[in-house]
Order: C-alpha cells, then structure tokens, then sequence
C-alpha cells in the first residue's frame, strides 16, 4: 500500500528534516496506488495495477543543491538519503536561480479524494470494459477502449516549517467505437475524481451512437466554417495556449504575450470580451490540489478576464527578478460558458460543422499559438439548425487565439482531462462553443 | 511522451522530481552508480525463480525482463547550468501465457519472495482476463538461444565522460550561439543506457547492453523592433552510439547551404550557423502558397517516413489494437493480401532494420527473446510487409515473428513497437546538387519542425527548421511560413528522385508514444536526400494582434 496518511507523512518527513545539516533543506513524499483495463477487438488486451511511494530530498548549501531519493523508510535509510543529497549539493555547481524554500503557507481544503475510486477493484474495471464491450456487440460494432484510475498522495516539509499534504483520487475513460463497415468511428471521454459518477454503460452508447450515425461521410470543401466545438475538441487548444502564458517568454519577447517595442500584453484584451478563464482549486467540478509542485498556494484566479489578460505564470525566480509576487501554475482551468445545450446550438446554426474531438495537435508558430491538427470520431454537417449528415475529417490550422475572438455562442460546461487523466494532466471545465470563421485547410480520409 | 510534451517539461524549468515522474525515467542517482552493473549469474537466478513461480501456477509461456535504466540529462541555458540529473529504475516484469490469455506484472523489489509473488500475480491476472477472451494467444514459435549477450558497438561510453567535460561542451555551445547574435539558447545533452535481461520458457537467457545520446539546443532570436522571433534548432540526430557522436571529423560533414552531419556530429558548428540562420529567418521572404517540388534533406525527411510509413505498417494498428488511442492504419490486410497495393513510386523501397549500426532501435534481441533482422517492407513501391511480432505472425503466414517487441520499462508490458524504417538510397550516382539543380521551381527544407499526421495516416502536415527557394535549378534564398500539405500515397508517388548511399544519413526519435498507459520508444530513420514533385505548401504566418 503506498498512500501514507497525514500523520505518517508528517512522521517521516520530520525525522528526514531533523538529519538535516545543509543550509536548508526540502522533502517531498509521494506514493500512488493505480490501476487500468485496456480493451480492443471487443475484447480485453491488458489490465494491471501498481504502487509506488518515493521520498525526494533536495539539500542546499548556498545556491548549490542535490536531490537525492530513496524508497526504504527505517532510519538509517532516512539518514542515508539526506547525507546523499547534501554530498550532491556541495559537488553541484552554484545556480544563481535557486531559491530558498518557502516558509509556512495557508492553504485551502479542496475535495480531491473520493473513497469510492480508492476502493476500485479488478472486478470493477473488468465489469466497465465488459459494460462497454457487449453494447458494442449487440449494435455490431467494436469496442476499443482504456479505463485507468488512482489514488494518490503527496507531501512536502522544508526547514522554513512548511508543511503540505494532500490526498487524490481520479479516473479516466476513454472509449472508441468503430461501425464493423469500417466507415463510421465514434468516441468519448469522460473524467472525474469520484467514479460513482463514471457510467460505462452511458458513455459507450454515446460513441456507438456516433460510429453509427457517422458512417459513409461526405466529403465537403475545405475552407472557413462556423463549427461547434464539442469540450473535448477545443481544450487541448485551450491548454495548449494556457502552457504559454509564462510571464517570463512574454517578458523575454518570445511568447505571444510578448509586446512589439518591449513589455507584455498584461491588461490588454486580446479576445472576445464573453471569454473569461480562471483557476480555481476548490472547484467540486474540477478539484485540483491547493498546493502546486513547489508548495505555492493555489487560489482562485482570472487567467483570461473578459477576454483581457489577467494573470501570467510567474515562477518564484522570476518573480524576484521582477519584483512581483509569484503566480504558481494552475491545477484546473474553467472557462465560463451558457445555459445553451449542444442541441440549442445546432438549432440556432443556418450552416456549419459539428466536432466530436481534434487528434494530433500540434504547435506551427509560437508567435501566433498557431497549431494544426485533424477532426477524429464523427464530424457533421450542420445545415438550418439540423444535423444533415457525416463528413469527411479535415485538417485545421488555427490559433485558440484568433478562435476566442471569433465567439458566437458559448454553451453548457464538461469536464475534460487533458493529457490521460489521473496522475498525468489537469481538469478543465469548458463550454460547447460556436465559433465563426475555424480555417480548415485539407481534408483527411481517415475514418 | 511526444517531444514537444519532454520540451515543455524542459521549458518549464525542469527539476529532478519532474525528470523521475517521468515513465521509465527511474530515480535520481548519484552519476558514478551508472558505472556499476549487476552480475549476470544474479539475473538468471532471478529470472529462473519467476519462470518456476509462473509455471507452477499454470502458465503455458512465460517470459521475464530484468531492466536497469539509466539516463543522464544535463540541461543548460546560455551561461547557466540549470540542472544535471541522472536516474536509474531498476527492477523485473513477468509476462505469461495462461489459459490462452495474456497476463503481466512487475515489482522493484528483487528478492525471491517478490519476484515469485510478481509471477503468480501475473497468471492469476492472465486467467481474469481470458474470461472477455475472443481467441487464445497464439504465439510463433521461438527457439531457445541459451545463454547468449549483445552490446552496442559504442567507442566510448557517456556515462564513463566527466559531467565537467559535458558543461564544458554546452556552455562553450551557448557562448558561441550568443556571440553569433542568438538572444537564448537552451543546450542539453541527453544519455541513455538500458542493461536488459530476458529470460524465457523457451530456454533463452539474453543480456543486452544498449547506449544512446542525444546532443539538441533552441535557439531564439528576437528582433525588438518588430516583435518578431525566430528559432532554429540543432541539426543533430538522436543516435544509438557512445559519446564518440560528438568528436566529429571532416569526413562526416556535407557543405552546402549549411553544415549537414553524417555520423557524427559538430555541436559548436552547428550552434553557430544556428545563430546566424535563426536572425536570417526573420527578415527571409515569406512563402507563396501553391504547388513546389521538394528537396527534403534526412534531418528532415526522417519524421515524414516515421509518420507516414513507420507507423501505417504497425501491424496492431492495422488490426485496432491502437484504435483508441494512436488509431488505426489505411494499409489494411486486404491491400498486403493483393501483393500490388501502390504505395509509391517505384523509387521508393522501405527496410526494416533492428540490426542497423548507429541506430535508436538496434539491438542483438527483442522484447520477446526475438533475434532481430531486417526485412522489406516497401519494395519498389508496392506493400510487401509489416511490423510484427510473435502473436501476430501467424496472421500474416510467417513462420516467425519480426523481432518488433519493446517495452520502455522493466514495470511496461512488452508490446509492438517501430523497427528502424527507412527509405533506401538511390541506386544511381546522384548528390544533393543534382538533385536541386533538375527543379524550377521548388522548396529545400532541412531539419525537422512541426508535424501531423491522421489516424489513419493518410493526411499529413510537416514543417522543418530551414527552407530554401529554388528557382531554376539554384538556391535563390531563404523562405519562412512554409508547411507542405499532401495525403500519404500521393506524396510518395511524387516522388521522383533519391540521392546515392554516400549522402545517406539517420534522424530518429527518442520519444515515440503509444499505448495505454502510454509508453515511449526510440527509433531511427534514414534516407538520402530526396525530391518529391508537385506537393501542396501553406503559409503559416498568421496575426492575432
């Protein structure tokens, strides 16, 4: 079992830090229990667990530090791993942007465990994967598909007295359904820290519903189009742009928040006034952990006021350097939305094209956050508020930028986790979204 | 883990903590433990009792990986060292066949109790999963090769290289990227050593000891009065060798346009033509979209071949293995079945090469105890074959797998990964100059940027590092904006010319993903110089205020 309570992390961590006898030292603590299914050809291909718990110990002496770890927890392996990072330490060349360990922080409670996905089983997952796989079956489709959960902790002390604990839990399911005509492909995600919330079952007939509905898809020409972006289509775009807001690119010129002339584009509106991003750890939705790697605490904050820059990204060296307060990196991201359902969208769309999701997304240009990617998984033709029938994928090339000016209308929010899920990425909540003028540039026959 | 994900994580300011989160990445250690090794008698002591454990359990195949990973990283920005780590993950994986299902488990504790319960664990998962079974494992058969070994041919070890020696080099990198006028640069240096133990039911015991370096840097150069930047990245290929890839000679340089490394590699020459070419890029013309005849060095080329045949002919994604995750594959069976699918121009021929000397994915044997080869995949243009390993050669007839199975990590199921694919030199004398001197109008690019490709990798977009106009058979200058468009088998039925085996040279990758949980793979690619007629380019330049 890797996951230590508060009290025994608190335990360990404080023997480490009385073995210290650098200038000042820091310890982490973390340990994550998981598991998953992957399933494919309508049956199960692999299925595993693991555990792991790790202790890092970064001493400095000066501006020179070492990190050393160990994964034995007696004494004497406490001591080992400590004498270890020093001996690292005075070995390391000097780092003229080290900084010195926080002192104590406030930080806030945020609901990120949930004993429900501690608990999960093999059963369970193989239950899932098989509430998946027979509807698959029965409509003559096939199933491809990945459930992972985990349950995790993480820890920190420093000799400034800080002291940071918290507990997690999250599951990730992502399901593929091919029509067996190999015409039709459709998917669907779907994330949360509690699995009572997960139903397989659910999501699966959404993605079998779209293989079905998406099969022999037109081809229309490539060009600018109104399109509805489903979540999941539109927040890596939005991730990837949030990945760029560092403060110090923009400062040094080479971020898209950089100024022409010097300076950055802090307070200047760069998008379609009804955008608003922020960052909220104690989010019920979206619960990130209240501290960030470095024991930061994470606050609610605007990222993107009304379409206006509110906040960069400020690590705590560059922060100095600038003499402002450091902005850790956010754990989630919500974007504002509306009361419109995906239907009221495509109800009020005389002509456009209906995303599922976007697939091998790239950045082209850093200066202008240009990226280029492809539909995936069922896209239509939207035509006097109707769904009229599949197309063809097409390769895009766009700025979430240039797209967040060009907002008609902005729906109801879901969870999307970026990048795997649990353990791996960070949650955002994300509204259905009408955007004019989206530039497709070629078309795919990929199905 | 794609490249750019590893760049962010650099990007962001990358501690050793992050660097260990890191599948496969392992611990951080102190450097001179990289030069310890474990007894191989010890391994096969290991091996045996998880061997026994699972066929006293009721495993009908099992195989065992003991893996020691070692990675080095030194990580620099123009005159500071922002961090040198190196890391090691240690421990053993047991794969087993029971009741026809597919079933695996690991543990870094390496005592005999451990080892044993990791191999029960193993075939008790294998028995869960054969009740969603469509069709038992069906596995080629596999000699036993008994007690045999396989070590890259390095010259000189990087781990053995004094760090000092390695700060030296990129900060010397840096200084001359700054004096050249770069505003940034970020230097790395990246080493790789994997001591792999296999062991298996069928009596083989296989010690493999596997290097691999990669030297890179970004550099950016910002011109403030227009607020426009530019970036040019190291020409350099990640490759299978010792630290001998940074002590380059003339013969292993081609003059042209720029510098071009074969072999090995001149990390300060490049850095500064690097700075130098990322202030050209700025004021260069931007391009006009339309049709162009492409000259594609390897640096280049290498990616477009990974993308668009290295990954088609993945014989799980053809099947939809990969279907939720990297997809499936437009070279479905039937086309392999009709012996004519066109896949190009009768130029092109396509080798898969576990063997070849230099490159990321040479090794002596495979994940599943494999002794690996070469074979053609693409022969005069027309499919002949795919990548595949023991549980897939019966589907294609073979009488033996491939040798394509790899996992990133002692505690990764093995599964099947990227052999070294690459295009075959032109038979006929012909250098880059001849080469450019046939095109009107046209487009050389070198080095790899930007890349694309669909699930089923037809449509793909690529951009590179340097562009070059050609206007009647010369270089008539530099270009930026440029992207090239093109659907898989077009692009390579356009192509209409291939450079002699002298030019041939490798690019590769350290970070090829796929799987879930995902894993990464490092593979090579070569080619000569090539020419491809007729193929769509974008301008990529856009205003967002």
């Amino acid at each position: 079992m890797a996951i230590f309570s508060k009290e025994e992390s608190k335990k360990i961590l404080e023997k480490v830090i009385a073995f210290s006898k650098a200038d000042a030292c820091e310890v982490n603590l973390n340990g994550t229990n998981g598991g998953n299914i992957r399933y494919a050809r309508n049956s199960v291909s692999t299925a595993g667990e693991n555990s792991d718990v790790t202790l890092i110990v970064q001493s400095n002496f000066g501006k020179k530090s070492g990190v050393a770890t160990i994964n034995e927890f007696d004494d004497a392996s406490l001591e080992k791993v400590v004498r270890r990072s020093e001996e690292l330490a005075k070995l390391a060349p000097e780092n003229p942007e080290f900084m010195e360990p926080l002192p104590q922080q406030t930080y806030g409670e945020s609901k990120t465990y949930f004993e429900s996905t501690a608990k999960i089983t093999p059963e369970y997952r193989a239950q899932a994967a098989a509430n998946s796989i027979n509807p698959a079956i029965a409509k003559d489709v096939t199933a491809a598909g990945f459930l992972e959960d985990n349950y995790s902790f993480a820890s920190m002390m420093n000799t400034k007295g800080l002291f940071a604990y918290n507990q997690s839990t999250g599951v990730n399911f992502t399901v593929t359904m091919r029509s067996n005509d190999g015409t039709g492909s459709g998917w669907v995600t779907r994330s949360f820290n509690d699995v009572s919330k997960l139903d397989t079952a659910e999501a699966s007939r959404i993605a079998i519903d779209k293989a079905l509905q998406s099969r022999q898809a037109k081809a229309i020409e490539p060009g600018k189009y109104t399109v509805i972006l489903e979540p999941a289509a539109s927040a890596e775009l939005i991730r990837n742009m949030m990945f760029n807001m560092n403060a110090r690119q923009a400062d040094e010129g080479r971020s898209f928040l950089a100024k022409k002339g010097g300076g950055t584009k802090m307070g200047e509106k760069i998008m379609d006034e009804r955008v608003t991003i922020y960052t909220d750890p104690f989010n019920l939705d979206v619960p990130a952990s209240p501290w960030s790697g470095d024991g930061q605490a994470r606050k609610k904050m605007d990222i993107i006021k009304n379409g206006t820059v509110a906040n960069m990204f400020y690590d705590r060296y560059w922060a100095s350097n600038k003499n402002v307060a450091p902005v850790p990196f956010p754990g989630n991201a919500i974007m504002e939305g509306g009361n419109a359902s995906l239907e009221d969208l495509i109800k009020d769309t005389k002509k456009g094209i209906l995303v599922t999701r976007f697939w091998y997304i790239r950045a082209v240009d850093p200066q202008t956050q240009l990226y280029t990617g492809l539909t995936r998984d069922a896209t239509f033709f939207v035509e006097n508020g109707k769904v009229k029938h599949p197309i063809k994928n097409f390769r895009f090339n766009e700025s979430p930028v240039i797209m967040l000016n060009n907002v008609e209308t902005l729906g109801k929010q879901v969870r999307v986790d970026v990048d795997g899920g649990p353990g791996g990425g960070a949650s955002f909540l994300i509204p259905y979204m009408k955007l004019r003028d989206f530039t497709f540039t070629s078309l795919s026959d990929a199905v | 883990m794609k490249r750019r994900d590893f760049l962010y994580l650099t990007g962001m300011g990358t501690t050793a903590a992050m660097l260990s989160a890191i599948p496969g990445m392992g611990r951080p250690i102190a450097p001179e433990r990289a030069l310890e090794t474990v007894d191989v008698a010890l391994k096969k002591q290991m091996a045996d009792v998880a061997l026994n454990a699972a066929r006293a359990k009721g495993a009908t195949y099992t195989d065992v990986r003991i893996g020691r990973y070692l990675n080095q990283f030194v990580i620099t920005r123009e005159d500071k060292v922002q961090n040198i780590v190196n890391t090691e993950s240690y421990g053993l994986g047991v794969r087993v066949v029971a009741q026809g299902s597919w079933g695996f488990a690991a543990t870094d504790k390496l005592d005999k109790d451990s080892i044993a319960k990791a191999a029960e664990l193993a075939v008790a998962i294998a028995k869960e999963n054969s009740r969603l079974l469509t069709e038992p494992v069906q596995l080629a058969p596999q000699k036993g090769y008994g007690e045999v070994s396989w070590k890259a041919p390095i010259e000189k070890n990087a781990f053995e290289v004094p760090i000092k020696e390695k700060v030296d080099l990129l900060l010397g990198v840096n200084a001359e990227a700054m004096k050249g006028g770069a505003d940034y640069i970020n230097s790395f240096l990246f080493m790789v050593n994997e001591q792999k133990y296999f062991a298996s039911t069928d009596g083989s015991y296989i010690d493999q000891d596997i290097h691999r370096i990669w030297p890179t840097f970004f550099i950016t150069k910002i011109d403030a009065a227009t607020g426009k930047f530019e970036t040019r990245n190291a020409l350099s290929a990640p490759m299978g060798m010792g630290y001998e890839y940074l002590y380059a000679r003339p013969q292993d340089k081609i003059q042209g346009v720029t510098t071009l490394y074969k072999g090995r590699y001149d990390m300060l020459e490049d850095a500064r033509a690097g700075a130098k070419q990322a202030g050209e890029k700025i004021k260069a013309k931007s391009v006009e979209p339309g049709k162009y005849d492409l000259i594609l060095d390897p640096s280049h080329l290498w990616l477009t071949i990974h993308e668009s045949t290295g990954h088609p002919t993945e014989l799980d994604r053809v099947l939809g293995y990969e279907a939720n995750f990297a997809g499936t594959s437009f070279l479905t069976l039937d086309k392999w079945e009709s012996k004519k699918f066109n896949y190009g121009s009768k130029l092109v021929n396509i080798v898969a090469d576990k063997t070849q000397v230099g490159s990321l994915g040479a090794v002596g044997y495979d994940d599943e105890g494999v002794k690996c080869g070469q074979w053609d995949v693409i022969k005069d243009g027309t499919l002949v074959s795919y990548q595949a390993i023991r549980d897939q050669a019966h589907i294609l007839g073979l009488p033996a797998s491939q040798g394509c199975c790899y996992a990133d990590n002692w505690s990764s199921v093995q599964f099947q990964r990227m052999a070294n694919i690459s295009l075959q030199a032109g038979k006929e004398k012909k250098s880059i100059d001849d080469l450019i001197k046939g095109v009107q109008k046209g487009i050389y690019i070198i080095g790899d940027g930007s890349f694309s490709i669909d699930q089923q990798r037809y449509n793909f977009q690529f951009g590179g590092q340097l562009y070059y106009e050609i206007k009647d058979g010369k270089i008539a200058g530099p270009l930026k904006d440029v992207a090239y468009q093109s659907n898989t088998q077009e692009f390579w039925n356009s192509c209409v010319g291939i450079a002699d085996q002298s030019d041939y040279r490798l690019g590769g990758s350290f970070f090829d993903g796929k799987g879930q949980p995902q894993q990464v793979s490092a593979v090579s690619h070569g080619s000569s110089t090539t020419r491809f007629n007729g193929v769509n380019v974008i301008n990529t330049s856009r205003k967002i205020g």
